[in-house]
């Protein structure tokens, strides 16, 4: 196993090189000069000029690419040209944010969808069935920030009961340790600071954990009917074990495969595609902060943030792939 | 098949009757929930502010955060939004308007010639980081942003550039000299006289920073800014939340008011309202239009309006056909129904634009009568300009919302029915919003929307930078409509040369009526973007130029 996990960690560096090209390239053919973006209105003829030449934007492409990898190569991440500021300094908070809210959002996604799933292949064909299939089906088409409103709406608002945006409340201004705010509070034993934290996560939570619920439960649901018909399963009940059990653990651990590779999938499209969700809820997250970079033609954000994210995508799916192992006896990497 | 639609019409009639039920129990409990919160909130405010009898924490929403906080370094308005509030500059502007007033320096007088100013320095003021302000700090400073040989010009000191004429060993730079007279007095040699010299003192890239804290924190003083204002900087977490704290020593005699200035980045305008309604914070800009009514009858809330220093306007290419025609320009100019724009997407905060400039600047043109809007005149002055049938243009419109142009897509879609009425058949045409600065910059266009917001409360920032014929070159030219007039240009630069007030304000007038005569542009809106607050905030008056201090603020009961 130990050397499978070295041999899928090897594969991560031609992707990420390949990565890298394409990245570098994508960003530099859609128009737009970044001296210009930075400047705005407001730029002089030679105030750009200056700009670009600091900034090496006057070198040809291949020259900048070897600059970008050969800083790659020493872990530096460079400078992002708009604020001046080291990325690889600035990234980390970003990324905790986003991880934090991905983990929250996935644990809703896959308490809720799992169990949803198995109820209605359970109860196939019944009101709980086509209930929480038609829920599930509008959950898949939901504009995430229609949503999002939505709940700030009724629970910010109206009912005045979770806070609708940030990740804590800055009138109480809570100790950083480490980045992730449920860790932080718990370390310096801050108890009210963490009941704020999680309050914080709930309705961003949700709203990010829906297409993915929604998606889990229909997965959950259709290989669950499928494991169902086997003839293991008509063994398992001819024994006279109780439905439940038939249900949530000899059926489950067959059919949790393919919805463990939705997981996966689903973990790695949140990390990047969390932009609406952080931009609603005004979440500092590593989505929002690429998405700001796009706008400004800010390269060494776009690139390096795009990096991390990929790096951060394969490793899920690394993990995911040895969860498959754990669940199934049958799977065994050498 | 009909039997499980009927169990599913009958959950849907008994999930939103269930929801109903919820929403009057809602009602019947938020007043209570909020006083209880309001209640608290007080009471915190009572603890923390105790000596001083006022206090509490002020959270101000806003879309964006800063990008670095040594104001000299920037040009973008959420950075200077909060480094006014951390840095003085030598003088300051009155109330709302672009008048100046003494800050760090009480007194000031201006040679014969104009060419020397000499600037008297409070005494007694200290940094944040406890070092004395004087005029060695003051030299510092000007060093600092002028020379590109000075051991700390690290980067990029955009607004010196551009508002002093480039920095030493430039042709147009027009400071000579900033020299030392004694401790508290420091002298400004000039090349050539500069109009607006005292109103470029009064921004806010020029604050005075701790030359101390510069030489500490070098290329990272943007992260941790520290100069003699009513607040301290404490804490930034990146694209979330600015701290800053009261500054106890400040100068100003019982200020600031307020413990703690707390900036909080929500990028979404309606989730910030919510966030303001539900009291996550106190003040927040950009207020969406169509949000103003819900604002104005709450009771809980206030709304602001901020004074309009800007311009929207629809820029016609003179260089190209048919925009050459003044017949056509002005045709143009009847054809447009401002306050019909501005009722419909600017929630009716704004006034129609009629001169370049707004009106709350010194020099404004009042006695000039603007184009009435009138379909039939425009077509007819079409007609004699040779265009009895119209023509095909293309109308350029910008791609994201601009203080002055909240709405530009449906903007564009209005205006091009405007035209449709008079024959033109014009093409909305978009690009993101870099490209379509570079290509307009350049002259790709015909007509094209745009607007600016200005720096220093000067008339020159308007008319010289948007109008002037130096300025209609590309590839980044200020001057879209490539509109060049030599009797203006002459004016606009006799104006630079003066000091007095009153007789620049008159070339301006002068220059107001040249512009109005040629018409390149459609001036179409000055905005008053709205900001929207809790109804106890007291004294606070929202400044022309975007950035606010918080020096007099405070919560009543």
């Amino acid at each position: 196993m130990w050397t499978y996990i070295a041999r899928r960690l090897l594969m991560l560096i031609p992707v990420l090189f390949g990565m890298s090209l394409i990245v570098f390239s994508i960003i530099r053919a859609i128009p737009g000069d970044p001296a210009r973006a930075i400047l705005g209105e407001k730029a002089s003829d030679e105030a750009l000029a200056q700009l670009r030449e600091e900034l090496g934007l006057n070198e040809p492409w291949y020259i900048q690419y070897f600059h970008f990898l050969g800083d790659l190569m020493r872990g530096d991440l460079g400078v992002s040209i708009r604020t001046g500021a080291e990325i690889a300094e600035e990234i980390g908070p970003f990324l905790a944010a986003t991880l934090e809210l991905t983990f929250v959002a996935m644990l809703i996604a896959i308490f809720v969808g799992v169990n949803a799933g198995i109820i209605a292949a359970w109860k196939q064909a019944t009101w709980f069935d086509y209930i929480s299939m038609l829920i599930a089906l509008i959950g898949v088409s939901m504009p995430v920030f229609w949503l999002g409103l939505m709940e700030q709406w009724v629970f910010a608002k109206e009912l005045q009961l979770l806070p609708s945006t940030g990740r804590y409340n800055v009138r109480e201004p809570i100790e950083v340790v480490t980045h992730f705010y449920v860790l932080d509070t718990i370390i310096t034993g801050n108890w009210s600071g963490l009941w704020d934290v999680v309050k914080h996560l709930i309705l961003p939570g949700i709203a990010l954990g829906t297409i993915p619920m929604a998606i889990i439960a229909r997965m959950t649901r259709s290989s669950m009917l499928e494991v169902m018909k086997q003839d293991y399963i008509r063994t398992a009940r001819a024994k006279g074990l109780n439905e439940f059990w038939v249900n949530y653990k000899h059926a489950l651990k067959n059919a949790f495969i393919p919805v463990l590779t939705v997981v996966g999938l689903q973990t790695g499209l949140l990390l990047g595609g969390a932009v609406l969700t952080e931009t609603i809820f005004g979440w500092p997250g590593i989505g929002r902060y690429i998405y700001d970079a796009i706008t400004y033609r800010d390269y060494p954000v776009i690139q390096s943030g795009i990096l991390v994210v990929a790096t951060i995508f394969v490793l899920i799916n690394l993990i995911v792939d040895l969860l498959y192992a754990a669940v199934d006896p049958r799977i065994n990497y050498k | 098949m009909r039997k499980w639609l009927l169990v599913v019409l009958s959950v849907f009639l008994a999930m939103s009757m269930a929801l109903v039920g919820c929403g009057s129990t809602e009602e019947s409990s938020t007043p209570a929930e909020s006083g209880q919160q309001e209640g608290n909130s007080e009471t915190e405010t009572g603890s923390t502010g105790e000596n001083e009898g006022q206090g509490g924490t002020m959270v101000f929403g806003r879309g964006a955060d800063s990008k670095s906080l040594d104001p000299s370094q920037v040009t973008d308005g959420e950075s200077l939004a909060v480094t006014k509030n951390i840095f003085d500059t030598l003088l300051d502007y009155k109330g709302q308007t672009t008048q100046v007033e003494p800050a760090l320096a009480t007194e000031w007088e201006n040679s014969e010639d104009g060419l020397t100013w000499t600037f008297k320095l409070r005494e007694g003021v200290k940094f944040h980081d406890g070092t004395d302000f004087n005029a060695d700090a003051v030299v510092f400073n000007f060093e600092r942003w002028m020379d590109p040989e000075h051991p700390y010009h690290q980067g990029n000191f955009p607004y010196y550039g551009y508002m002093f004429g480039g920095y030493k060993g430039d042709e147009g730079h027009i400071i000579e000299e900033v020299k030392k007279v004694d401790d508290y007095t420091v002298e400004f040699k000039l090349k050539r006289p500069l109009g607006p010299f005292l109103n470029n003192l009064a921004m806010s890239p020029f604050g005075i920073a701790s030359p101390e804290a510069v030489k500490k924190y070098g290329d990272k003083f943007g992260e941790n800014p520290v100069g003699t204002g009513p607040f301290v900087f404490k804490d930034w977490k990146k694209n979330d939340t600015i701290t800053l704290e009261k500054n106890a020593d400040y100068w100003m005699e019982g200020a600031p008011k307020l413990d703690r200035l707390i900036f909080k980045v929500i990028p979404d305008n309606s989730a910030r309202l919510t966030a303001l309604q539900s009291g996550e914070i106190d003040l927040m800009i950009g207020l969406n239009p169509d949000d103003v009514e819900a604002v104005e009858s709450d009771s809980n809330l206030k709304l602001f309006k901020r004074p309009s220093m800007n311009v929207g306007y629809l820029a016609m290419n003179t260089e190209k056909e048919p925009f050459d025609n003044v017949q056509v320009r002005r045709a143009i100019n009847m054809a447009i129904n401002k306050q019909a724009l501005i009722d419909a997407f600017y929630g009716g905060l704004g006034v129609p634009a009629k001169n370049p400039m707004p009106p709350s600047l010194w020099g404004y043109n009042d006695s000039i009568e603007d184009y009435e809007y009138n379909p039939e005149k425009a077509k007819e002055l079409l007609a004699e300009a040779g265009y009895p049938n119209g023509f095909k243009t293309e109308l350029w419109a910008m791609p994201n919302p601009r203080p002055y142009m909240p709405q530009p897509q449906k903007i564009a879609a209005a205006v091009q029915a405007d035209l449709e009425k008079i024959g033109i058949d014009a093409e909305i045409i978009t690009h993101e919003w870099t490209p379509y600065l570079e290509k307009t910059g350049k002259g790709e266009h015909t007509m094209a929307f745009l607007g600016w917001t200005g720096d220093n409360g000067d008339p020159d920032n308007f008319l010289y930078v948007l109008l002037d014929k130096d300025n209609a070159k590309g590839p980044d030219a200020g001057n879209i409509a490539f509109y060049k007039s030599d009797e203006l240009h002459e004016l606009l630069i006799q104006a630079q040369q003066l000091s007095d007030q009153a007789e620049r304000a008159e070339l301006y007038m002068q220059a107001q009526e040249i512009i109005h005569e040629d018409a390149p542009w459609v001036p179409l809106v000055h905005s008053t973007p709205p900001l929207a607050g809790k109804a106890t905030i007291q004294d606070f008056a929202p400044h022309p130029t975007g950035s606010d201090k918080f020096t007099h603020v405070y919560f009543s009961e």
